[in-house]
């Protein structure tokens, strides 16, 4: 009906179709407060993207909704910008290194393979951990029995050398387990096209025991960073960010999350959280299926250079 | 299609117009082309390229269309761990990014192999260039690949296009471009063929271009990488900002 030529994939897509995938993930990431990143490549792959396009644009939107929740928490000053800053350093060397890595892997003819797996792993797991989480909600509520959590334990990580003091934090830690987090998140950021919010923020709650309350505006911060610096690179090195893409996206995402916030205040249902994680484990089990059955044809081309 | 007629008219009356126009001692060959330059813009889906012309004398008349060649490399997937990934590659170094073909017969019908082969006459005949040290076998398999791959995407033909003579003298011949065409310098060649030798033959160049918004971003994307990057995240983070101005504060 409206396509719209995408000039950097390189394909004509209905302009609604984008719109809506943008509101449907926008909504739902206002609805459970999580970014839409791990979603939206996967939907994006499966309109017929090209992966390395859906990732180097996908990292691109998600700059716009991290700039736009960071400031929600700056202004409430739940932001530990030391630790962000931390963090970043780690965050800046991951995506430089993944940037690299994703380049040679298209070289070889592999990045396909490594995107899709990547995610049939992390959606895997988080839509597993989720479904259990809210089976136990569920049953704690029927059963009426209080959850209880320790407040803060020491580990291995403790024993680390570079201690450094984080006042808004309240702690004093190793540098080098922020500056490792950091990596990791820059990494899946510039290879998979995600801000990393869902590993970022249980790991910087238990393997770092940061207080909940400073966790998110302090993710936000380094993802909104990280995710800037991989857009750049992938724009320098790998020519995937289709901004025209990216920009359909995030404006039918701006206005699916503030749906979504306004539905989730009002619901509070671990059900609602089951289905998203059914949905989860429906697009893991869509790529699996991707990746394991036989194709319709065996073979793939590539334009590689000039002759 | 309701503008057919008119313009297979239109068509003729250039060529005749072509004919006339022609020195005394004249060429036997004279072909033109219904576009010089086709513009990809954002709702560019497939267009036809028309060659026409006309001939003297006998003959078989072969118009071949060649888009910019480049290296290619065609990846063969293989079950591992029961996951199809690729597992073989070949390259092929000169790989026309269009190609077409019509006569006035079929081509092994006007002339040997050895000569379609110098005219790249049918996609049987094309030189794609396989890397060397590749075994015939395995070139073979992947050439057939390639091309197999090409023509389901639009851009080599599965078989050769007619062309259709008037009076004897009078040729045009429909050429279909599908709408991923890729850019840069095309030729068309027309060939008078006549007992399986080319006796005349004409070279018109086309070019195929993007056109509109869709051309801007990608040239710029590509020449200017940094800039564009730097472009892209000052996009997403206004983009951020203005989401937050406009709904943040109620919250």
């Amino acid at each position: 009906m409206f396509q719209i030529y995408l000039p950097i994939a390189e394909m004509s897509v209905d302009i609604f179709l984008l719109l809506g995938m943008g509101g449907m993930v926008g909504f739902l990431s206002g609805l459970f407060g999580v970014g839409g990143g791990f979603l939206m490549t996967p939907l994006l792959i499966f309109i017929g993207v090209p992966p390395p396009v859906a990732v180097g644009s996908e990292v691109n939107q998600v700059v716009a909704a991290s700039v736009s929740g960071f400031m929600a928490h700056w202004r409430r000053r739940q932001v530990d910008f030391k630790m962000g800053a931390v963090l970043l350093a780690g965050g800046m060397a991951g995506s430089a290194f993944g940037v690299w890595l994703f380049g040679i892997l298209r070289q070889i003819g592999q990045i396909d393979l490594v995107i899709s797996i990547s995610y049939v792993v992390m959606l895997g797991a988080i839509g597993v951990l989720m479904l259990v989480e809210a089976a136990r909600a569920i049953l704690r509520r029927h059963t009426g029995q209080g959850a209880r959590r320790k407040a803060h334990t020491h580990h291995w990580g403790h024993g680390l050398p570079f201690k450094m003091r984080f006042r808004t934090s309240r702690l004093y830690i190793s540098a080098l387990l922020p500056v490792a987090l950091g990596f990791l998140g820059g990494l899946l950021a510039a290879i998979m096209g995600v801000g990393g919010g869902f590993m970022m923020v249980p790991a910087m709650i238990y393997l770092l025991g940061m207080p909940v309350g400073v966790v998110i505006g302090t993710s936000l911060f380094q993802i909104t960073f990280v995710t800037a610096t991989a857009t750049f690179l992938h724009a320098t090195g790998t020519q995937t960010v289709d901004v025209l893409l990216a920009g359909l996206l995030t404006l039918g995402a701006v206005i699916g999350a503030q749906l979504g916030t306004r539905v989730g205040a009002e619901l509070r249902g671990e059900e609602l959280r089951g289905l998203l994680a059914l949905v989860v484990l429906g697009v893991a089990a869509t790529l699996l299926w991707r990746l394991v059955a036989q194709p319709a044809s065996l073979f793939t081309l590539a334009v590689t250079g000039a002759p | 299609m309701a503008r057919a007629p008119g313009r297979a008219l239109l068509v003729l009356l250039a060529a005749l117009a072509l004919l006339a126009a022609r020195p005394a001692a004249a060429q036997e060959l004279i072909a033109d082309l219904s576009h010089h330059v086709i513009e990809i813009a954002s709702d560019f889906t497939g267009t036809e390229l028309l060659v026409f012309g006309a001939m003297e004398g006998e003959g078989d008349i072969v118009a071949v269309v060649r888009g910019p060649r480049a290296e290619v490399t065609v990846r063969k997937k293989a079950r591992i761990f029961g996951i199809w990934m690729n597992a073989q590659a070949a390259r092929f170094s000169s790989v026309p990014g269009f190609y077409g073909i019509a006569a006035t017969r079929a081509p092994d019908e006007i002339a040997v192999i050895e000569t379609r082969r110098l005219l790249e006459m049918g996609t049987d005949s094309l030189r794609l260039d396989p890397e060397p040290g590749l075994d015939e076998a395995t070139a073979a398999e992947f050439r057939a690949a390639l091309v197999a791959s090409r023509q389901a995407e639009g851009l080599f033909p599965t078989h050769a296009g007619r062309v259709d003579m008037v009076a004897g003298r009078l040729f045009r011949a429909r050429i279909p471009f599908p709408a991923a065409l890729p850019t840069g310098r095309y030729v068309a060649d027309v060939y008078l063929m006549r007992d399986g030798q080319a006796v005349a033959a004409q070279s018109l160049p086309l070019t195929v271009a993007k056109a509109g918004l869709g051309a801007a971003i990608f040239d710029f994307a590509h020449r200017q990488g940094p800039l564009y990057g730097l472009l892209a995240v000052a996009g997403a983070v206004v983009a951020g900002f203005a989401a937050n101005a406009l709904f943040g504060r109620r919250r």
